[in-house]
């Protein structure tokens, strides 16, 4: 009876298909190749949080290793339920993030995916997307037992202050000194200055590529950036990324040019908020589909370019504190909706769709409230789906097809 | 005037719903249970209701589903939530209506309309069972109470404090006060206040707007009524067709196909 269920015959379906993905993927192989087989090239692998400054690291040569895109691909790969009850047995409560309980998870059992993640040398935890990170490094930190490097960064209400920025600064500075007693060696800074040069690089043609979606209708949707996004996280900051990117960015170009529309018949546009629920990407995907609904733009994946106005390529290193501390989940609701005012004007948005995401609490507490602010000050609809980033026993199709479905009818009405 | 011939079929998690209309006339409703299959109730229903009026099924011009179940209604013309098929009914029933509470069987929804009748926002339950009409089933099976009773003994009592929101623990702690000697009526007036407290919660969340009105099969139970009253601090009127509003919401829409 609905439409999701109709077989229709599609000739576009293979035009719509991202071409860069098997690139990606490829990358993504080698990159994971590279990680576990450090060891025998004799480099070091540091674990580190998704907000954290990976841009010394690559600049030393040591190959970060994150968690969370880990987590992210146990989501993805439909495992989270065992692993996130394996933890559970071992003792982590349910309320904690599924990102950390698969991840504990896949550590003690060599399970998931890939069969766990490469032993870290050392650990990178910046809390600027949460304070769950904090313990979760300190647990990995004891079961490797190897030394955890924390970076603080505070809150940020409405603007940073000077002393914040020093406070900060003063880290990067013993961040720095703490990666040259772990390798062995200085940071040579030449090198520092190419990498931050190539991050801001990548940062922009990822945000270009995110723009191409203020296109109607878009060449893309958000639940393809959350696939895309996998290198700017992970290998900003190299030429491997760059290219990527700009050859993505070509490809959506080329897309507009020729008028194709990654949701055939686009008729809304959707903002989305919060990570994706990654066990439905699909599912998500086609039921929005099915109501000719383009999810166009996130607050997750424009995270990590969303600081770019933040940062001085020629002073990367000076301007990190202001760009690492003041990432979306790190600012008051004030600037959150600053910030969703302006995607909504940018991508023409007709309503958002909000994940109240059982596991990050950080990204979902107040959402209700921005709902509020969002409906009063911007007067677009919301929805709110309550789900779980990656432990699949939190989500409940019926209700959340009926929730999607009755709000696709308020705003066809 | 309008004279088309239409249905709505409401497919619930514990009882199917039908309602025939011509233009905006009800020719008749009827309620039985879903039982164990989704598509046999709805033809179940649907065949029933228009034995009933004598009606001959072609001559019904147009079906709308709604429910949980409204996807697997094949012989529906189109399948429609229940959150729009509520908020069309209720205003069918009652135009200055501006905010409908739903209370059945396993979901309790709140809508707020506009002037239109337009749905503006709405909220249901979480994937949880407080707050509708089975976390009332259950705790009548504990203080083992007719629930067509329930209600009214709720009017008799001051409500005893019941603080999970889990409905089987509220059970736990129903019996442990039961154990405490305190009365039958007390305790059921705080099962309802419980109930109630949730609904409101989820009103207040969407932004109450007056005039409310109650529907689903809940409608019918009077303790509900007075205990969401007191908490929501409004009056509440009750759809003559509460426990088919879905269904008649649906047949309206179906009209305007
Ligand atoms: S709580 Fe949120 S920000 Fe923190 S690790 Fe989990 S998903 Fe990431």
């Amino acid at each position: 009876m609905s439409d999701m269920n109709k077989k229709t015959v599609d000739p576009g379906k293979d035009n719509r298909k991202i071409k860069s993905v098997s690139r990606m993927k490829e990358i993504m192989t080698h990159y994971y190749i590279d990680a576990k087989t450090a060891r025998e090239s004799g480099k070091k692998v540091a674990w580190i949080t998704s907000g954290g400054p990976v841009e010394p690291l690559i600049a030393m040569d040591v190959i970060p290793v994150y968690p969370e895109n880990h987590g992210a691909m146990v989501g993805a790969s439909k495992m989270g339920v065992d692993l996130c009850q394996k933890a559970e047995e071992m003792g982590y409560s349910s309320d904690l993030c599924s990102y950390a309980r698969a991840d504990i998870a896949c550590a003690a059992t060599q399970g998931g995916p890939i069969g766990g993640l490469p032993e870290p040398d050392f650990l990178v935890c910046c809390n600027n997307i949460c304070g769950t990170v904090l313990k979760w490094y300190e647990v990995a930190a004891r079961y490797y037992k190897v030394p955890l490097f924390i970076l603080d960064t505070p809150f940020i209400h409405r603007e940073m202050r000077k002393e914040a920025q020093q406070y900060v600064m003063s880290q990067i500075e013993e961040y720095i000194a703490f990666l040259e007693a772990q390798c062995g060696r200085k940071m040579d800074y030449d090198r520092m200055t190419d990498v931050g040069r190539l991050a801001v690089e990548g940062l922009r043609l990822w945000q270009a590529v995110l723009d191409t979606a203020a296109h109607k209708p878009s060449p893309i949707t958000a639940f393809d950036l959350f696939f895309h996004l996998g290198l700017i996280v992970t290998l900003r900051g190299t030429q491997v990324t760059v290219d990527y990117y700009q050859g993505l960015l070509d490809e959506m170009n080329e897309r507009i040019a020729n008028n194709i529309a990654m949701v055939p018949g686009e008729k809304y546009r959707l903002l989305w908020d919060n990570l994706p629920v990654w066990y439905k990407t699909r599912w998500l995907s086609d039921k929005f589909a099915s109501h000719k609904a383009c999810l166009v733009a996130d607050t997750y994946t424009s995270a990590w370019s969303g600081v770019l106005p933040l940062i001085d390529e020629d002073r990367f290193l000076e301007t990190m504190s202001l760009s690492y501390s003041q990432v979306y989940i790190n600012i008051s609701h004030d600037m959150m909706i600053d910030k969703l005012s302006e995607m909504i004007r940018k991508y023409d948005a007709d309503g958002l769709v909000m994940h109240s995401n059982r596991s990050c609490k950080p990204y979902s507490l107040g959402q209700y409230d921005l709902q509020k602010m969002v409906m009063e000050q911007l007067g677009i609809p919301t929805l709110i789906i309550e789900a779980d980033m990656v432990d699949e026993r939190h989500f409940a199709e019926s209700q959340i097809e009926t929730r999607i479905d009755a709000f696709m009818e308020t705003l066809k009405s | 005037m309008n004279t088309k011939i239409t249905a709505g079929i409401d497919i619930g998690s514990i009882t199917a719903k039908a309602v025939v209309m011509e233009g905006d006339k009800i020719l008749g409703a009827r309620v039985q249970f879903t039982g164990y299959t989704a598509k046999k109730a709805g033809r179940d229903v649907f065949d029933g209701m228009l034995g009933e009026i004598g009606m001959p099924p072609d001559r019904v011009e147009c079906i709308v589903s709604t429910g949980y179940g409204r996807n697997s209604i094949d012989f529906a013309d189109k399948a429609v939530t229940e959150i729009t098929c509520h908020g069309a009914g209720a205003w069918f029933v009652n135009p200055e209506v501006r905010f409908v509470v739903d209370v059945g069987g396993q979901d309790s929804k709140v809508i707020r309309l506009d002037d239109s009748g337009k749905v503006v926002d709405f909220a249901m339950n979480d994937k949880c069972a407080a707050g509708t009409g089975r976390f009332l089933e259950v705790m009548a099976r504990a203080l083992e109470v007719d629930l067509d009773d329930f209600g009214e003994l709720s009017l008799a009592g001051i409500p005893a404090k019941i603080s999970s929101i889990c409905t089987v623990f509220a059970e736990s702690e129903v019996i442990s006060l039961i154990a405490r000697g305190e009365t039958r009526e007390n305790i059921i007036a705080g099962i309802h206040e419980s109930a109630a407290s949730r609904i409101s919660a989820m009103a207040r969340r969407v932004g109450l707007v007056l005039p409310v009105m109650m529907t689903g099969g809940v409608a019918k139970n009077k303790g509900m009524l007075a205990a969401l009253e007191k908490k929501l601090d409004a009056p509440i009127q009750v759809s003559e067709y509460a426990q088919v509003n879905g269904a008649l919401g649906a047949a309206i829409l179906a009209a305007r196909m």
